[in-house]
């Protein structure tokens, strides 16, 4: 059934960002309300896929490599369209569906057998540590996307050459304000993260932080974001600053969830 | 006979220079004029329009050479000589000041060409002449239709929704840049005229307030009092570009007014909220190092050009086809102006026909007066009955579009058939 829904997802995605991406460079209106439904649609069989998949493990589904992709996918659908009812942003949708279709397929091709959940997983913990930390992620990366955009957008501007993007992107005050929203969610989502995960080390482990390097990681992403948070509210950093920062932060992201897995061993190296 | 001939006056931003503009442009308000209008009797109808750009009178008249003159004499005569009212005002007869006003509130002509202020400006002169009972059969018809046209225009081109200028690009810039304009503040550095035609736009587009600051400062008054702005002087500039979001600069100055250091400073203290400069002197006024800072953005005119020329093919299609909708609709308006003048004999010929028709029934029925009341008013139905009926041809041969033969030269024919010119008494002209 999981299964099922899954497959279906990605496919209804794949079309959804075709959608998108045609509206993005032929600037149909219809295409666009097509395009979101159709996003909508995916992200209600994405929903009901994770729900179904919950009940056939017993546990919450964000344990193996494959399900941490999927419910990064889940999540930052979840953040776009938060977004998307607060704010209009021109064309975010084709940067964010390109995004969630290449999660989806990257958690497509990882294996989807259902682990027995180790003992010192078999927590409460589970649920709040893993779903508080990709949620940030998702915001996250939709500051990553927002940063592109404004990078893209103001290249244009500042060179006086306009291309593909200019007509098509947002106003640079919009993509900042983006990334400003993005980023003052995100990272306390994150520090909640990274204390709620140290909790549970010192239930499970005995000790808050164990410097593996999933957590070396998470922390110098911490680090990262902090910088541009505390600049933005202190010095009054905007711009090209903070979206390059957050394109930095973001790409720490990816690293701690594949690198610091793949690359290097660790405690976390069971979880994705 | 033949109607009043439609007469337009005026001047504009394209035939007269901005100095001469000022002096003519009524400041009082539309009262006043409208009423001195009203004392001169070869006046039928009149209405009056003055924006910054503009100033324009169109009436309707028998005697269009003596009008003019009287026109001319009682609004812009103490301003200007005879000699410069001869050169800068224009003037424009019937068809010409049809297209002409159709022209304006379409918005081709005017500075921005596609701004849609001057339609509201001239609904709200319109409502001026309409308040003193100035405009009459003809120019209630032609305003109406010229509202019309301009919505046409606006919804059927594509005219108001591209850079059609230097300063609508720079308008453009400015909306990718700060996303909405409202709320945002204007500096006019020189209060030239691409300066005046740049901050008529940002007007246009909402924004906050306006600041200008020019070297002698009774001009940033004058030019601030156009946008409800305010003036300040040369020397407060930096501590404006604390406050302000776009900076427009078009002074004469042969040195940089602002360098990359001064703005840098500037950008700390506000704490990097973006500035967009836009410099349209000649030579430069700005540092084109600013152009590097963070959140700074610096476009002198030749960028704007590069800018506008992107955009114009399209703008040159849009605007013939605007030309074509008005071409369209002033041949529309000329045939219902044809049509008016056919209008006296018609009512001329209906009333013939049926003093004729009573007049028999009288001698056979007895007087109408004497009858009663049921009996009197089924006869007059029966008298409008047959007069219609009577009438009839020759109406649908004035009124039916007949290619060969001239409006003139039907109604001719209509009042020689019907001897209407000699029957009445009344001597026409025709």
């Amino acid at each position: 059934m999981s299964f099922l829904l899954f497959q279906s997802s990605v496919v209804v995605y794949l079309l959804a960002t075709a959608a998108y991406l045609v509206f993005f460079l032929t600037q149909k209106n219809t295409l666009r309300r097509t395009g979101r439904a159709i996003f909508l649609v995916a992200f209600l069989l994405h929903t009901a896929n994770l729900i179904a998949r919950a009940f056939e493990a017993g546990h919450t589904p964000i344990t193996s490599h494959h399900e941490t992709v999927s419910f990064f996918a889940w999540s930052l659908g979840c953040c776009y369209l938060s977004f998307r009812w607060r704010y209009v942003v021109k064309n975010l949708g084709a940067f964010v569906s390109l995004l969630v279709f290449g999660l989806m397929l990257i958690a497509a091709f990882s294996s989807r057998t259902m682990l027995p959940l180790p003992p010192a997983l078999q927590s409460w913990w589970l649920p709040v540590h893993a779903s508080t930390s990709l949620f940030a992620d998702g915001f996250l990366a939709l500051s990553c996307i927002g940063s592109i955009m404004y990078l893209l957008q103001e290249r244009e501007i500042k060179k006086k050459r306009f291309g593909l993007f200019y007509s098509r992107l947002p106003s640079l005050e919009t993509l900042d304000k983006l990334n400003h929203h993005c980023l003052s969610v995100g990272f306390p989502l994150f520090t909640l993260g990274l204390i709620t995960g140290s909790l549970w080390a010192k239930q499970a482990w005995g000790a808050y932080w164990q410097w593996d390097p999933k957590e070396t990681w998470s922390l110098i992403t911490w680090f990262l974001y902090a910088a541009a948070v505390h600049q933005r509210f202190t010095v009054g950093w905007r711009g090209r600053r903070v979206a390059i920062l957050s394109i930095v932060g973001f790409l720490s992201v990816l690293f701690t969830l594949w690198g610091a897995s793949f690359l290097l061993e660790g405690v976390h190296t069971y979880v994705a | 006979m033949s109607r009043d001939a439609i007469v337009l006056l005026g001047v504009n931003h394209k035939t007269t220079p901005l100095a001469v503009r000022e002096k003519l442009a009524l400041a009082a308000g539309y009262e006043e004029p409208l009423r001195a209008l009203g004392q001169l009797e070869d006046l039928r109808e009149y209405y009056l329009l003055s924006t910054c750009n503009r100033v324009e009178v169109l009436f309707t008249c028998r005697d269009v050479e003596r009008a003019r003159d009287r026109v001319l004499e009682l609004l812009f005569g103490q301003a200007i000589t005879k000699a410069e009212a001869e050169q800068y005002v224009y003037r424009y007869v019937n068809a010409e000041a049809v297209e002409h006003l159709f022209l304006v509130a379409a918005s081709l002509d005017s500075m921005i060409v596609g701004e849609a202020q001057i339609l509201g400006q001239l609904k709200e002169a319109y409502r001026h002449a309409t308040k003193v009972g100035s405009s009459g059969f003809i120019l209630n018809k032609l305003l109406h239709k010229s509202f019309s046209v301009a919505k046409r225009v606006r919804t059927e081109t594509r005219i108001g929704a591209h850079a059609v200028s230097i300063s609508y690009a720079a308008v453009e810039l400015g909306r990718k840049i700060f996303g909405a304009l409202a709320g945002k503040k204007v500096l006019l550095v020189g209060a030239g005229e691409m300066a005046e035609l740049a901050a008529e736009h940002l007007v246009a587009q909402g924004v906050a307030e306006v600041v200008v600051a020019n070297r002698t400062l009774q001009r940033a008054v004058n030019l601030a009092r156009c946008y409800n702005g305010r003036a300040v002087s040369l020397e407060e500039l930096l501590d404006q570009l604390r406050q302000v979001d776009i900076i427009i600069s078009s002074t004469g100055s042969p040195d940089l007014i602002l360098r990359k250091e001064d703005v840098r400073s500037v950008m700390r203290e506000r704490r990097n909220r973006p500035l967009f400069f836009i410099d349209i002197a000649v030579p430069r006024d700005l540092d084109p190092g600013i152009n590097d800072l963070d959140n700074v953005f610096l476009y002198d005119i030749d960028d704007l050009h590069n800018v506008v020329e992107m955009n114009k093919s399209e703008r040159d299609r849009e605007a013939v086809k605007a030309q074509r909708i008005i071409a369209e609709e002033k041949l529309k308006f000329g045939k219902w102006l044809a049509n008016m003048e056919s209008t006296p004999t018609i009512v001329q010929l209906r009333a013939v026909v049926e003093a004729q028709i009573r007049a028999e029934v009288e001698k056979t029925m007895g007087r109408f007066d004497g009858m009663d009341e049921q009996r009197r008013q089924g006869l007059e139905r029966m008298v409008a009955a047959i007069t219609g009926k009577v009438v009839f041809p020759a109406l649908h041969y004035l009124k039916t579009d007949n290619h060969c033969i001239g409006m003139p030269e039907r109604i001719k024919t209509v009042r020689e058939l019907y001897l209407l010119d000699t029957t009445t008494g009344e001597q026409e002209e025709s």
